[in-house]
């Protein structure tokens, strides 16, 4: 090491170039993969995520054609627009893959996603809970005396800002189904 | 005492404060900065192997003979994708291991680097838990981490992936103290109501049988100690399961000898005709069990394991206790003795009177030879000369592995390493050697056949360079035995690439090491050649010439009840039917 005269703990004499080359700004896309609805295919494309290091933010998945058992997994992405680039590449090489778009960047498209949010309290906060419910066009799905459950679709900000008003009336419980998404028109 | 420092010295640091003294490995260009770190200190022992498998196999040894996690360090892709097998062999033989890989650093992952492999997607079916560290800060931590779940519970092996990067870059080093504590953290005490249940069926019963696997040595010391301690007091006989060999002595008097496809007579027929089957930390493997719809038919069973998951997985018992063997059998120790030591005596008598009449069979008789070397005369001339003395014993995988184990006896736990889950061919010699870095001055003795032990055998480059004076007994046939006996019963003694051609002349392979090497042809050499070779100061193998076609008896085909085990050649005619074929 002294030969080269290199600092202690410098990774400049790495077999590596440890730059990190991607370093620009991060992206959120949503995917639309269409796959053959086979024993282990759901595990292929999240290990593929996971191997390569990629992100998921959100994942969606079920069989949308029962006659040809296919699937349709939306998965929410984020990364650079190299990386994104990569992620959809390497999805389209799966065997079982069919198609891959990104819905992102392929023109408009509608984005939902369904949420059931618990809600305990009592008097007011509980009256509060049901107004602002009737405002964001939430259903309720379960009453109790102490507790409400409410339904609501719509796109992950509505929800998010949903759940931010609930927490301080009781918020409970959240379930969220992660995103479904098709594109506009035809 | 939080410290900045290097990922790579994070490492070494927590190793230290682990309390690991030997690291088993191999450098490569992912794990540099650690191997730089190691470089400079004195404390951790680096034992340099010669190839991956080796090292993950060592680690096996040591820990399996010092009941302490073994650890081995590897760098990326080929070095993480050879460590693969040791790491399903671990987990099948829960055993405790820590695998250090080395990975590309964090920003070229999934870019498909040099030397770049998903190392943690291809080794989570194969480990208890894995971990990709991605940032130093958190590096410390998982490295407590992963010895806690590897020694916590039913052990296992656990891996962490270190990409370069975090290697290079500082954070806070935490010791095992300052850590969080762990989430996971297994039940040990088992259900007192459970075990009050288990006695009052223990006093009843008329035919008991202890069923014992590696479960008690995982366990520790202590509980083949209470194990010993509570069949002698009750009067209970003993078989074990091949893992669990040793932790009641096999010159114990309630000892009746291993069980499973090929266990003693007397022991496979105590299971089928018992009452109350008490499993202490075994797992009903179909080794064991033979078919399921006639395994031990009219008992009542209890369970004793730590893992929930291995309760009614292939047996349904009548009594699951979950929990440690050793704190398990200390409460079944109390509450015995409490209700008054009672046992049915009456019952008892008459029970080993039967198990006596199974015993008169002698299952392991052989025909003697005085032309050419019985495997069992050997292993019977080995068990004769090393009895006594401070050994371990290591096998490698088929015929002459269970012949150790029906002809070698243990009487304590941790002297006995085999691969019994997942039957790795390969294993014992680096298993001898990761037993002998343990124990410098043992007898460490590895039972092999020709074919298993050329599957690694470069690890005798290791065992001379770490001066491990390492035996190897080599039962050579010059046959794939077990592949051999197979075909012999099931394929009409059409043996398909099952023999040994063009085998090394193993002396002077031996000799090519720098290590010692003979053969032995007759019988009438062979106490020679055995004292020769233990009184050999380094490295020896021994070539001993063996009947070719020598079948491994008793044995209880695929898929029949153990009542239907085959004693000898004359009883093989036709007893196994295509039903069985399947199996393996």
């Amino acid at each position: 090491m002294s030969a080269l005269n290199i600092k202690k703990g410098s990774s400049s004499h790495s077999a590596y170039d440890l730059r990190d080359p991607n370093a620009q700004v991060t992206e959120s896309h949503t995917l639309a993969v269409l796959v053959d609805n086979e024993a282990g295919v759901l595990a292929r494309v999240i290990g593929l995520f996971s191997g390569r290091g990629y992100n998921i933010d959100s994942l969606t998945v079920a069989e949308v054609d029962h006659t040809g058992h296919r699937s349709r997994i939306t998965v929410v992405t984020r990364g650079t627009p190299s990386v994104i680039e990569q992620i959809k590449a390497q999805l389209g090489r799966l065997v079982p893959v069919h198609e891959v778009h990104d819905l992102t960047v392929e023109g408009p498209s509608v984005e939902r996603e369904l949420a059931l949010f618990k809600v305990a309290g009592t008097g007011e906060k509980r009256i509060e809970a049901l107004r602002l419910a009737e405002i964001f066009r939430a259903n309720v799905v379960d009453s109790t005396l102490q507790s409400f459950v409410f339904e609501m679709t719509g796109t992950p900000a509505k929800i998010d800002a949903f759940a931010e008003l609930m927490r301080p009336l009781g918020l409970a419980d959240v379930a969220r189904t992660g995103v479904a998404a098709l594109a506009r028109g035809v | 005492m939080s410290r900045q420092m290097t990922g790579a010295r994070m490492v070494v640091q927590a190793l230290k404060d682990q309390g690991v003294d030997v690291v088993f490995g191999y450098p490569g260009g992912a794990v540099l900065p650690i191997y730089d770190e190691i470089f400079q200190q004195n404390d951790i022992r680096h034992i340099l192997v010669r190839h991956e498998q080796g090292a993950v196999h060592m680690a096996e040894g040591y820990a399996r003979s010092t009941g302490k996690p073994g650890v081995a360090l590897v760098t990326s892709g080929p070095g993480a994708t050879n460590a693969v097998t040791g790491l399903t062999d671990a987990l099948m033989d829960s055993i405790p291991i820590v695998v250090l890989t080395g990975q590309v650093p964090t920003f070229m992952i999934g870019t498909d680097g040099f030397q770049e492999a998903d190392t943690v997607g291809i080794t989570r079916p194969c480990t208890k838990h894995n971990w990709l560290v991605k940032d130093t800060e958190t590096l410390a931590q998982t490295l407590h981490q992963a010895f806690h779940v590897a020694t916590k519970g039913r052990p296992g092996p656990v891996l962490i992936d270190i990409p370069k990067d975090v290697q290079f870059a500082t954070g806070t080093y935490q010791g095992p103290r300052e850590a969080k504590q762990s989430r996971y953290q297994p039940k040990v005490k088992g259900d007192i109501d459970a075990i009050t249940k288990l006695v009052e069926m223990m006093e009843k019963a008329e035919r008991p049988v202890f069923y014992t696997g590696g479960g008690v040595i995982n366990s520790g010391p202590a509980a083949s100690q209470l194990l010993r301690e509570l069949a002698d007091a009750t009067g209970i006989p003993v078989t074990s399961t091949l893992m669990g060999l040793g932790a009641y002595p096999a010159s114990g008097k309630n000892w009746i000898g291993m069980l499973g496809m090929h266990g003693l007579y007397e022991a496979n027929l105590a299971m089928h005709d018992c009452d109350l089957m008490i499993n202490l930390g075994a797992r009903f493997d179909d080794r064991i069990t033979g078919r399921i719809a006639d395994f031990s038919p009219r008992s009542k069973k209890a369970h004793v394991d730590i893992d929930p998951s291995s309760i009614n997985k292939v047996i349904h018992v009548d009594v699951p206790i979950v929990g440690d063997v050793g704190h398990v059998l200390e409460d079944l120790l109390k509450v015995w003795k409490a209700r008054g030591r009672k046992v049915n005596k009456e019952g008892l008598a008459k029970w080993w009177g039967q198990i006596d009449q199974w015993k008169a069979k002698n299952c392991l008789s052989y025909k003697p030879s005085q032309k050419t070397i019985k495997p069992q005369y050997a292993l019977e001339r080995l068990e004769a000369l090393t009895r006594g003395r401070d050994r371990y014993i290591t096998t490698e995988v088929g015929q002459h592995q269970m012949w150790a184990a029906q002809f070698l006896h243990f009487d304590a736990p941790n002297r006995w390493m085999t691969s019994g889950g997942l039957g790795t061919m390969g294993y014992g010699l680096p298993a001898s050697i990761g037993v002998q870095i343990a124990h410098p001055d043992a007898l460490v003795i590895n039972v092999a056949g020709e074919a298993s032990w050329l599957m690694n055998m470069q690890e005798m480059g290791t065992a001379m360079q770490f001066r491990a004076p390492v035996k190897q007994f080599i039962l050579n046939n010059e046959r794939l035995g077990m592949v051999r006996q197979w075909q012999q019963l099931l394929h009409g003694e059409r043996y398909s690439s099952s023999w040994s051609e063009s085998l090394p002349d193993f002396v002077k392979l031996a000799e090519a090491f720098g290590a010692r090497g003979a053969k032995v042809e007759s019988p009438k050499d062979m106490d020679d050649a055995i004292m020769a070779m233990i009184e050999y100061d380094g490295p020896y193998i021994l070539d001993v010439m063996v009947e070719k076609h020598e079948n491994c008896f008793p044995m209880i085909p695929s898929g029949k009840p153990h009542n239907e085990m085959l004693l000898g050649d004359a009883s093989t005619e036709g007893a196994i039917q295509s039903g069985g074929a399947v199996l393996v």
